[in-house]
């Protein structure tokens, strides 16, 4: 009768369900995607990002951070802080600009977008007469200079944006007092930088892209002085008494130019090409900084010799004797300098170089000698190697944790101990309440650690698996040996690497105990790996075994990848994670599912072939057990290797493109036919029922360890359950020996039962609930107190999770108890289901378990337990959102994590009670007596501000709002490469769960050139000193 | 009269040899018999040859109940199509043949033989232009075979005509079970699958339902073909099985109303299927919420735990039982129990 029953009419249950659950996407974890600008306020002390989706987002002291996002979408080209303002002026590609204040609501300061403007030049000009080139925000905090491709410098006044007509800086005027012989018309196309004078608020200087500087006062509205580039010119710095400025040009060189006002033409003090003699790349940002010691800082961008060295991304540092040229990972988006803002400070006295690549954040600390680098406590490159899974575990007990901080930091030694010097604004939010790892794996083989409690997603540890292993990577290569007389004098910062040398290093599945320390990480070339936590270095060896999961099977060929090669002998391992055990499966396929027991010291692994058990307190197999259905060719020959299939999509582009090419000609032969097919493939779907002869049945997708009543009622024993991709659930009923005799007596296993689920979709998740309902604890959960010890009076019950339904049945006798069908009614699959306990908002000690479900469709759902009801369901991913959805990980109360990109987690929370968000407030700064001049007109200035901010709709801006996190997911769509990479993992095989493939086809192209680069340019890696 | 004894499931043997054991455990060797047995679904089934035999023993669970009849008493109409909606006759007859005692009638062929793939169901309820077609997956290694894809319908709405998004037919495999059905054909529009409508779904999604309800699909279907229309009021096929049907009031010309009645029956023919399969699995009580035919049967294999011995002499009743869990009925099969598989849905 309980089916009749509906969810939705027990007035109780709804209000309860109102205090325990709730949908918010909190926060974003890691890089942003694709940047594309930066902007810094000495002010505020802020920094500020802009990417191509059309999203902003500033960051201040660690927790301080705000997210904005522009509604079109549009590539953010530049970005600019009002001078002693909370606002910020942003230029997209479709020339528009944005104007954005942080306000203060609540108790919180907030981003929000206030007005917009396009530039419109008069009617039937072309559109390049307002296209804008230069932004400069003038330090009245009245008007923006816009300069234009035309040559034209628009003035808007602030903050409506509104083009002040008569004060527009036309060529002809700049030209008037320019003598005729040395500039025409021509000169003065597309300014390229408008900078102000330091000290003299009524001079700017106009830099055109040709080479024609000029000095213009805005008080007379004149040039006072010219300057004649005789290469283009790329930009330009004023040196901070305002007596000299420097240009730099596209040749790689540049020069300082004197200002002085008796001379209208001024000549050039010095012209450096700084890498050349032969041609140089062009030096497109250049600091000059004065220091005390009358050695100035010069810090430009680029101007690598064209031929050899023309494809570094590069940013040099000169001071006195001092040159090195930071070597970056990835193309250098933009960068600055944080220096002494005190006007009244006569140096600048350069303190870090912060630089914003396309992959990463790198800061320099130039006060340190050899300047090293500033471990960033946000914005962490999360893809430095590509992500192939990850894990989260929640309330870390303080020893543990100590331990892995303590463990990293003897990691971070060569870091600067210089605190984090972007510092504005406040983080007002509560202390997270407990201590979270999230851990990744990686491509590369590595585990990374990451704090995961609040707002800042921290790296705490790195661990590398490929010690454990011979590869072809020799370990002692070290990139950065440092040799003399190298120009040059380059020096590599960074540590995105996204080239694995050794696809079968990657990680797929971990497991850390967080009672005992124990964990567990399976790769791609089934080997696993059992460690505990070190504090001090060692040498050991460790202990090998392979479990042949194959082992009735015969005439089979496995094509796929040799498993890895160990070695031998004692192996050297940092404090930390170090491994004692190691399994290698054979046939060495990609382990797709992991237990560990640290309590029965047992570790359970599955494959596409099968699964087995280890003991790794007595280093024995304890049994192995083939999954695989005799006929399932495909799983027996491994699968496809990154080669052929590399081969196979290049040979399918191809044939696109000779489609279109030749779209009328028919095409005739069994080749056409199969490529009609593959047309046809993506518009029509097959209805089948499955079979047991479909391929990957075998495929194991989950393993479970549990304390329960297997066989009778009476008696309750360890037991091992696995659930493969063909619907089968296996149990097996343990013998583990007491543990004083746990190294005398082997562990025994016994197969008890075998279910087969009719409907034969894959089971993804396998639980016992005990005699109160409640799912079993943890191991050691119990033996620490953390946990009240399970229910064995009454009887227990069985929660099978397929991709289809969610079944409990009776133990030990299995008989079906209850089941919801989900695919049946909503045609939406499993792909992750966990256990969560949501607390309610409104008492402290109600609390329920439940479970979370991510289906395929992107949505989330929350099901009761044991009931198995349906509470309450949100969309969060969209389901185009392949990797995202494979990516979801949910923790223990509520919350979760996906991938947006290949770089940054979008945390979400589920539940009323555990929620981390960003919560910060910035307050404006005394005004600095820099000021005084404009004291009048910048009170007048806030005055109108405020005016101005009445005016704008309130309800409006809340639903931008609500729109953002939305947004930011549609944003990314419509960006054409993300489109590109869903395409190629939809591509990459429908009803499977497979791993993203996608960021490997997309940085091969790159990996080529790195590939060229290590061969040719290797030598020359060196850095310069002394 | 009824007999009980087991089998080995894994070594069925050949249907000669349980024939034999057959005539020997009922003590009449020289009787030619018919023999079926009920499946999962209630149905009685024919076992005439080793493969209809073997598959009648992998059903079992734990029990497989085998009727045996005298073959010149033999009534071939109880055995195939939708016995369970028929199963009081079906019975009925098999218990009291002297009732239904068939003329002598000349058999073209053994009906036996055949098994239904496909009907058409709930013609009094559904609008003329729309068809519901049930496709009968178990039993055949026939592949359901056919392909959705997306299109687009016009469809009349308050505001007028409309295009919307629809899913379609595709593609039939040749030899398939859809195509052989010929209820099935390339250009039908989907509209529900099980009694879920299938509008504003995606083809993912169709696909996954159609999928997850592959044992026993159910769909409706606009034909593009409307010319072939069940014509009203001829239901005397016998094809649409649902005795619980009748009792809905009859088609109206609203079809959004009549649409959404049909899906509560319809919800209700899937619950008969879902009770019907978990009777595989051993269960301390016999399932209390089953349909009324399978109550008839449970009755009757209850009644014959107890005693109760239909006085019939053309007809004796065995009830095999094979089952690997531990069931204390079973003597001397220890030994299986301990390795033992369950099979469940």
């Amino acid at each position: 009768m309980r089916r009749f029953l509906r969810p939705g009419h027990d007035p109780v249950r709804e209000r309860l369900k109102r205090d325990l659950f709730q949908f918010n996407k909190t926060v974003e974890h890691g890089f942003p995607h694709q940047p594309s600008a930066l902007g810094y306020s000495p002010f505020l002390r802020l920094m500020a990002i802009g990417t191509r989706s059309g999203a902003i987002k500033l960051y201040g002291a660690p927790g301080v951070e705000f997210m904005g996002l522009h509604e079109e979408n549009n590539t953010v080209m530049q970005i600019h802080f009002i001078p002693d303002q909370c606002q910020l002026v942003t230029l997209l590609d479709d020339n528009s600009l944005h104007l954005w204040s942080l306000k203060q609501q609540g108790g919180a300061s907030e981003l929000r977008e206030e007005h917009r403007f396009t530039l419109k030049g008069p009617p039937g000009s072309p559109p390049s007469a307002t296209q804008v080139t230069a932004v400069l925000p003038h330090s009245s905090r009245e008007v923006l200079y816009l300069g234009t491709e035309s040559g034209s410098i628009f003035v808007a006044e602030l903050p409506w944006l509104r083009v002040l007509e008569g004060r527009t800086i036309s060529p002809e005027a700049v030209l008037q007092r320019i003598p005729e012989d040395n500039c025409n018309r021509r000169s003065c196309e597309l300014v390229e930088a408008l900078q102000e004078h330091p000290k003299n608020p009524d001079q700017i200087l106009i830099g055109y892209s040709r080479g024609l500087i000029v000095l213009w006062d805005l008080q007379s509205n004149q040039a006072t002085q010219h300057f004649l580039g005789s290469q283009q010119l790329e930009n330009l710095y004023w040196q901070r008494d305002g007596s000299k400025f420097i240009s730099c040009h596209y040749d790689g060189s540049y020069t300082q130019w004197p200002v002085s006002s008796d001379n209208k033409q001024s000549e050039p003090l010095e012209n450096t090409v700084p890498y050349g003699p032969f041609p140089c790349k062009a030096i497109s940002k250049i600091y000059w900084q004065t220091t005390k010691n009358g050695l100035p800082y010069i810090i430009f961008q680029g101007g690598m010799p064209r031929a050899s060295y023309g494809d570094r991304h590069s940013i040099s540092v000169i001071h006195g004797s001092q040159q090195t040229a930071f070597d970056f990972t990835s193309r250098v988006i933009d960068f600055f300098i944080i220096f002494s803002s005190d006007p009244a400070a006569e140096f600048d006295d350069p303190s870090a170089l912060v630089a914003l690549a396309e992959e990463e954040l790198v800061v320099i600390d130039l006060k340190s000698a050899g300047w090293p680098a500033v471990h960033p406590p946000y914005l962490a490159s999360l893809h430095c190697s590509a992500i192939t899974c990850s894990h989260h575990v929640s309330n870390i007990p303080l020893k543990l944790w100590e331990r892995i901080i303590s463990a990293g930091s003897k990691q971070n030694m060569h870091y600067s101990s210089m605190p984090w010097p972007i510092d504005g604004g406040t983080n007002i939010a509560p202390d997270p309440p407990q201590r979270d790892l999230l851990l990744t794996g990686h491509e590369d083989g590595t585990v990374r650690f990451w704090d995961a409690s609040g707002v800042c997603l921290h790296l705490l540890y790195k661990l590398s698996t490929v010690r454990v292993f011979l590869t072809d990577a020799d370990p002692n290569d070290n990139m950065n040996t440092l040799g003399e007389d190298e120009w040059p004098p380059l020096r590599k910062v960074g540590t995105f690497d996204p080239y694995s040398d050794d696809p079968r290093l990657g990680i797929q599945k971990i497991y850390l105990c967080k009672y005992s320390g124990y964990l567990a990480v399976a790769g791609t070339a089934g080997q696993v790996l059992v460690m505990e936590l070190n504090d001090e270095d060692a040498e050991h060896v460790v202990d090998h075994a392979e479990a042949d999961l194959l082992q009735d099977q015969e005439g089979y060929r496995w094509k796929g990848h040799e498993k890895l090669k160990t070695r031998d002998g004692p192996v050297r391992f940092e404090a930390g994670f170090q491994p004692f055990v190691l399994v290698q499966c054979q046939p060495p396929a990609v382990v797709t599912s992991l237990a560990l027991h640290s309590e029965w010291k047992l570790v359970a692994f599955g494959t596409s072939h099968g699964f087995g058990l280890f003991d790794h307190q007595q280093k024995r197999l304890v049994f192995v057990k083939c999954t695989l259905h005799p006929s399932d060719q495909l799983a027996l020959e491994g699968p496809l290797s990154r080669v052929k299939s590399l081969k196979k999509s290049l040979r399918q582009s191809f044939r696109r493109i000779r489609r279109s090419r030749v779209s009328s000609r028919k095409r005739r032969g069994a080749a056409g036919n199969a490529s009609e097919e593959m047309e046809l493939a993506p518009v029509q779907r097959k209805i089948e029922a499955r079979s047991a002869e479909d391929s990957f049945t075998g495929f194991v997708r989950t393993l479970y360890f549990a304390d329960t009543f297997l066989r009778d009622s009476s008696r309750h024993c360890p037991s091992l359950w696995a659930g493969t991709n063909g619907g089968t659930v296996y149990a097996f009923c343990l013998r583990v020996p007491p543990a004083e005799r746990r190294m005398d007596e082997p562990v025994r296993a016994e197969q008890a039962k075998e279910i087969q689920l009719m409907h034969r979709a894959p089971v993804v998740g396998i639980l016992v609930l005990d005699g109160r309902s409640t799912p079993l604890p943890e191991p050691l959960e119990v033996a620490h107190d953390l946990s009240k010890s399970p229910d064995m009076q009454g009887s227990h019950q069985l929660l099978v999770v397929s991709e289809e339904q969610f079944k409990v049945f009776t133990l030990p006798k299995v008989s079906s108890k209850l089941k919801l069908k989900l695919t049946a009614l909503e045609g939406c699959r499993v792909r992750k289901v966990t256990v969560a306990n949501f607390g309610s908002c409104k008492t402290d000690d109600y609390s329920e378990n439940d479970l979370a479900v991510l289906t395929n469709l992107g949505d989330i759902q929350i099901i009761s337990l044991p009931f198995l009801k349906l509470q309450i369901r949100y969309p969060c991913i969209r389901k185009e959102d392949v990797s995202g959805i494979a990516s979801c990980v949910f923790t223990k109360y509520g919350q979760g994590f996906y991938l947006i990109s290949p770089s940054e987690f979008e945390r979400f929370s589920l539940s009323t009670k555990w929620l981390v968000e960003p919560r910060c407030i910035v307050d404006m700064p005394e005004v600095t007596s820099n000021n005084h001049m404009h004291n009048k007109s910048g009170t007048e200035n806030a005055a109108r501000k405020s005016r101005g901010s009445g005016k704008s709709p309130g309800d409006c801006e809340e639903e931008d709002e609500g729109k953002s996190g939305r947004l930011m997911e549609h944003a990314l769509l419509n960006d054409e490469k993300v489109l590109k990479e869903i395409q190629s993992t939809l591509e990459g095989g429908r009803g499977r769960d497979h791993i993203p493939t996608a960021p490997r086809s997309r940085t091969l192209s790159i990996r080529i050139q790195e590939l060229c680069r290590k061969k040719f340019g290797k030598k020359s890696v060196r850095t310069w000193t002394k | 009269e009824f007999r009980r004894f087991s089998l080995e499931r894994s070594k069925p043997g050949k249907f000669e040899e349980f024939y034999g054991l057959l005539q020997h455990v009922h003590k009449i060797p020289n009787v030619d018999v018919l023999v079926g047995y009920t499946d999962i679904h209630g149905d009685l089934l024919p076992i005439n040859n080793d493969d209809n035999y073997h598959k009648a023993v992998s059903t079992a669970n734990p029990l497989l109940r085998i009727f045996i009849q005298r073959k010149e008493d033999a009534d071939y109409s109880a055995f195939g199509t939708d016995t369970v909606s028929r199963k009081k006759n079906v019975l009925s007859n098999v218990l009291r043949p002297d009732n239904h005692r068939k003329k002598a009638h000349v058999v073209i062929s053994m009906p036996q033989d055949f098994r239904p793939v496909s009907s058409i169901i709930d013609v009094d309820i559904l609008p003329e232009s729309h068809r519901r077609v049930r496709l009968y997956k178990y039993g055949t290694d026939k592949p359901l075979g056919f392909y959705i894809r997306d299109g687009s319908s016009v469809r009349v709405t308050p505001h007028g005509l409309e295009k919307v998004p629809g899913i379609f037919i595709s593609r039939l495999v040749p030899g398939g079970l859809a195509q052989s059905t010929g209820l099935l054909a390339v250009n039908d529009e989907v509209l529900e699958v099980n009694g879920i409508e299938v509008s504003g779904k995606s083809l993912d999604q169709v696909t996954d339902m159609m999928i997850a309800n592959s044992r026993n699909l159910i769909v409706t279907v606009r034909p593009a073909n409307q010319r072939n229309n069940v014509v009203r009021n001829s239901r005397t096929s016998g094809s649409s099985g649902q005795s619980t049907e009748s009792s809905l009031p009859s088609s109206t010309p609203n079809v959004l109303g009549q649409l959404q009645g049909e899906e509560e029956s319809d919800e209700e023919d899937i619950v008969i299927e879902d009770s019907g399969e978990p009777q595989q699995i051993p269960k301390a009580a016999p399932a209390s919420e089953s349909v009324e035919s399978l109550s008839q049967i449970e009755l009757l294999h209850e009644s014959t735990q107890n005693g109760f011995l239909p006085s019939t002499e053309n007809l004796s009743r065995s009830a095999g039982s094979i089952s690997m869990e531990c069931k204390v009925a079973e003597q001397g099969r220890k030994s299986l129990e301990e390795d033992g598989t369950i099979i469940t849905l």
